[in-house]
């Protein structure tokens, strides 16, 4: 088998291609079942994630099919309103808290953190460990509450309705959610100091990966965030169960405050998605270039500004709740701030592209995927910060839409970028390529043709979260169902070709797609259990490509 | 299915065409920003395809210029966006001084509209065309949002405060009224219609089947609550006269208990009015007790909303005169939840 591989100068290498078939590595030195369950490397944790949250998303996406088979007449037909209202609930419990939150930070970030630092584990491996159970309890509790017959308040929680009105299981559900919030809390908390006290000799902070950078940035947001969505939750418990006044008007309190307060969590939880998917793709469009990423500095500082102004654009989700207009104004502005790192980012990325050497490997379709959607999703922004028109669009399916386009079209298609890109490091294992394009190409098209007629729907004026509709809003949400059944075939394909990979997938040399970083050209594929034979030495920036001799290197 | 379809929204309001022209300005902008990140994405992906697996192309670090122009002609675009954005919204929320005022009341899961001379509707909404129409909104329960896309108008409806949006219909017609803030089993059929009518056709509309006005309505309560007890607007008061307060400037002594420096003021507009029915401690007029009792529980937000028509009414020397059917108000005093306040 010829594959490229690339002379390193740099690092201190023990091989061209490291390591052997046969070697001891993190999947197969120990095989017991409690080997797993009480695993503190850091690379089976990941994999522990990788199937909890796999599991979460299938829930999530049948939640999904049943919420567009519904809205498939305008009459409600398929489900009861109550069933309705508390399938979309459930729908976004679970794919926000449940599975976007802890996608590529949990899975990717506790894989990818140690290796691409040089380090041998990250800085707590027993907290890492603790908080896969918090995560694993929290779904539990969330998935009772489901059980016990579900929560109808939307994913949001607004009070007095969540405190006070409604009858359903809100109590299980917020205690599921602290109890989740907290795994995101101590990952955060981890990461952070892994980064900062484990890099290996030579890796100053200049020279780390942009996922890296991305990873770090998000865990900024978690840490500081995610306390706030915890106390807020709590409140609501507090006022739900004791009847104390803090939102309820009747009993002295104040529902906009609770406004305040969840989406000061929850506008930089956006950011908790994105983040890392865009440090993924800076690292899978500079391996699939083959070139150094254009303007390095400033795509890191990005993600950093990003996570920092994602702190104060909360307001834009309350333009139409009667805050003070200036307010609104101050708030307007600050969330345009968010579009300019953003739009660095791309411009970078196509620098990166320009005079490169580009091939198209599953990881790059889904790149370019990631790329055609964060565009959208970012561009419909501009509509929701600008003022005038977001009194017209929020609330209707426009918003619908683009946030879908943002936490789908750009999460998830970063997610599956990134899970295609290390896949080959995770399990020592290839896919087959041709359904990896296909399953991108698959999910490309149905995502947009799910989700594009939703924003004229929106425009329309077609409110969100309606179980019945009027007969005029029907042919676009045909459409939106029809698009649906395609997208579910692409998100579905992987989860068939992936495992048939991991079992009797061709072996994978330690870098198949001649990627630069760490864990690409330091470490076996799959990695050894303490990741590195020998501590690495960096002594130069990352993606350094032009500096190397490229050699066809045969085993 | 196909013959009820359509591409653009009515549009039925001054401020509509504003909008879409806004609107228009941000599709073509976003439009060719994406087309134009679509087509270098191809044309780079195709022009430097791999050809030769040996190649390792020449490294581009940076290029200042090129950085500078794609981070400032962003921030030129946002910018005219946002003082764009800024103008129309400022059209869409600040209404003109002389709209007629219209109330609604949503609960779980109707509109309740209540119109100064005395009509009353539910789940519609009929206005003249050509005249600015302001609509004060409140809850009884959740919180719901009163939205007309056809006027591109909308506005949160939370309990426990007064809330407004304002609009001048264009086009007679029947357009969809949502409610589009999530508010349980039957938000999705929290739907009602707002009825456009030609002036003359309105007058009409309101002349048939209307109850006595709600600012008499209110004058009815004002006496059956009690209110006339103490608010008698001659020298026996034992509290404030009300007579000719809406919208000025009132210098308060206490909020919440606690006194405030001399010479502060609030403005009574319906938010007050609210507050000092349901709160009588909140804000205390300067020179006056808080002997009030509060209305919590005791009057709906319909009746609430009649009482301040009422108040908003009432000129000099309107006050009427305690009559026998309004009884000192032994229950109200003796359940009097107020703390004497120093």
């Amino acid at each position: 088998m010829a594959t490229v591989g690339l002379e390193s100068k740099t690092f201190e290498k023990f091989a061209d291609v490291v390591g052997h078939d046969d070697d001891l590595n993190y999947l197969n030195h120990d095989h017991s079942v409690l080997s797993w369950l009480f695993t503190l490397d850091h690379k089976r944790i990941g994999l522990l994630y990788l199937v909890t949250i796999t599991l979460m998303f299938l829930l999530g996406g049948a939640l999904a099919g049943a919420i567009r088979l519904e809205l498939l007449t305008p009459k409600g037909d398929f489900l009861t309103a109550d069933t309705y209202n508390k399938a979309f609930t459930a729908h976004g419990i679970i794919m926000l808290f449940f599975f976007l939150i802890p996608s590529i930070p949990a899975v990717l970030g506790n894989f990818l953190v140690p290796l691409m630092i040089g380090a041998k584990d990250v800085a707590f491996p027993r907290l890492n460990l603790f908080s896969y159970y918090l995560y694993f309890a929290g779904s539990v509790i969330a998935l009772t509450a489901l059980l016990l017959g579900g929560v109808d308040t939307g994913w949001t929680f607004y009070t007095p309705f969540s405190s006070t009105y409604s009858n359903s299981y809100v109590i299980v559900m917020a205690v599921g959610l602290f109890v989740v919030g907290f795994s995101s809390i101590l990952t955060g908390l981890n990461f952070i100091i892994t980064v900062h006290r484990m890099r290996c000799p030579g890796l100053t902070w200049f020279r780390l990966p942009l996922f890296i950078w991305g990873i770090y940035a998000t865990s900024v947001v978690q840490l500081l965030g995610t306390p706030v969505i915890a106390v807020t939750l709590g409140l609501l418990g507090v006022e739900r169960t004791l009847g104390v006044g803090i939102f309820d008007p009747r009993l002295g309190g104040d529902p906009i405050l609770f406004q305040h307060l969840f989406w000061f969590y929850s506008h930089p939880a956006v950011y908790i998605m994105i983040l890392p998917s865009l440090g993924v793709t800076s690292e899978v469009i500079a391996t699939f270039s083959r070139k150094n990423v254009f303007g390095y500095h400033i795509i890191a500082f990005s993600s950093i500004a990003i996570a920092v102004f994602g702190f104060i654009v909360w307001a834009h989700h309350m333009f139409t709740t009667g805050i003070s207009p200036y307010a609104a104004m101050v708030f307007s502005l600050l969330t345009f701030s968010v579009a300019i790192p953003s739009g660095i980012k791309v411009f970078s990325w196509l620098a990166t592209m320009y005079g490169g050497s580009i091939s198209f490997g599953t990881p790059m379709i889904y790149a370019f995927g990631f790329l055609g959607l964060f565009t959208i999703g970012g561009m419909t922004g501009l509509f929701l910060s600008t003022l005038g028109t977001d009194i017209h669009l929020h609330d209707t399916y426009f918003i619908v839409a683009h946030f879908h386009y943002i936490m789908v079209g750009g999460a998830i298609m970063g997610y599956m970028a990134a899970i295609h890109y290390w896949w080959p490091k995770m399990t020592g294992r290839l896919y087959s390529e041709f359904w990896g394009k296909l399953s991108a190409g698959i999910t490309f098209i149905g995502f947009n043709f799910t989700f594009f007629p939703q924003f004229i729907l929106g425009y329309l004026g077609m409110p969100r979260r309606y179980y019945e509709y009027p007969d005029e809003f029907q042919v676009l949400n045909v459409f939106s169902t029809a698009g649906a059944t395609i997208l579910a075939v692409g998100y579905l394909m992987p989860l068939v070709y992936m495992p048939y990979s991991f079992f009797f997938g061709e072996k994978a040399n330690s870098n198949p797609y001649g990627g630069s970083t760490l864990e690409w050209t330091n470490t076996t594929s799959p990695p050894s259990p303490h990741n590195f034979e020998k501590t690495p030495v960096v002594t130069e920036e990352p993606y350094h490509y032009h500096a190397k001799e490229a050699a066809v290197v045969s085993h | 299915m196909f013959e009820e379809f359509k591409w653009l929204p009515d549009q039925a309001s001054t401020v509509a065409p504003e909008v879409d022209m806004l609107m228009l300005f941000i599709v073509v902008v976003t439009v060719f920003i994406t087309a134009l990140v679509t087509v270098l994405t191809l044309g780079f992906a195709v022009a430097f395809r791999r050809k030769s697996e040996s190649y390792i192309p020449a490294p581009w670090f940076g290029c200042i210029p090129l950085e500078i122009g794609w981070t400032l002609i962003p921030v030129g675009i946002c910018l005219v966006m946002f003082s764009w954005g800024v103008k129309v919204y400022s059209n869409i929320v600040i209404p003109p001084a002389d709209a007629m005022e219209i109330y609604a009341v949503g609960r779980q899961w109707m509109w309740k509209i209540q119109h100064p001379e005395g009509q009353r509707e539910i789940n519609a909404l009929h206005v003249p065309i050509g005249r600015p129409v302001k609509v004060t909104l409140t809850s009884e329960d959740v919180i719901h949002c009163f939205s007309i896309p056809a006027f591109r108008v909308k506005q949160d409806v939370v309990p426990g405060r007064y809330s407004s949006l304002w609009f001048q219909a264009t086009k007679a017609g029947t357009y969809q009224l949502f409610c589009s803030e999530y508010c349980g089993t039957e938000h999705s059929r929290m739907i009602g219609k707002v009825i456009v009518m030609e002036e003359a056709d309105y007058q009409k509309w309101l002349s048939e089947g209307a109850e006595s006005g709600q600012a008499l309505q209110g004058r009815k309560l004002y006496t059956k609550l009690q209110c006339v007890t103490c608010h008698t607007g001659n020298a026996e008061a034992k509290a404030p006269n009300l007579e000719g307060i809406y919208r000025k400037h009132i210098p308060i002594s206490h909020i919440d208990g606690v006194k405030i420096k001399d010479g502060t003021k609030v403005f009574a507009d319906d938010s007050y009015i609210r507050e000092s029915i349901l709160y009588p401690n909140a804000k205390v007029a300067a020179g006056w007790e808080s002997i009030m009792p509060t209305y919590q529980g005791l009057v709906t937000e319909e009746e609430l909303l009649q009482v301040i028509a009422y108040i908003k009414a009432l000129n000099q020397g309107q006050t009427p005169p305690r009559t026998e059917e309004t009884p000192t108000p032994a229950t109200i005093q003796n359940k009097n939840p107020n703390k004497e306040v120093n």
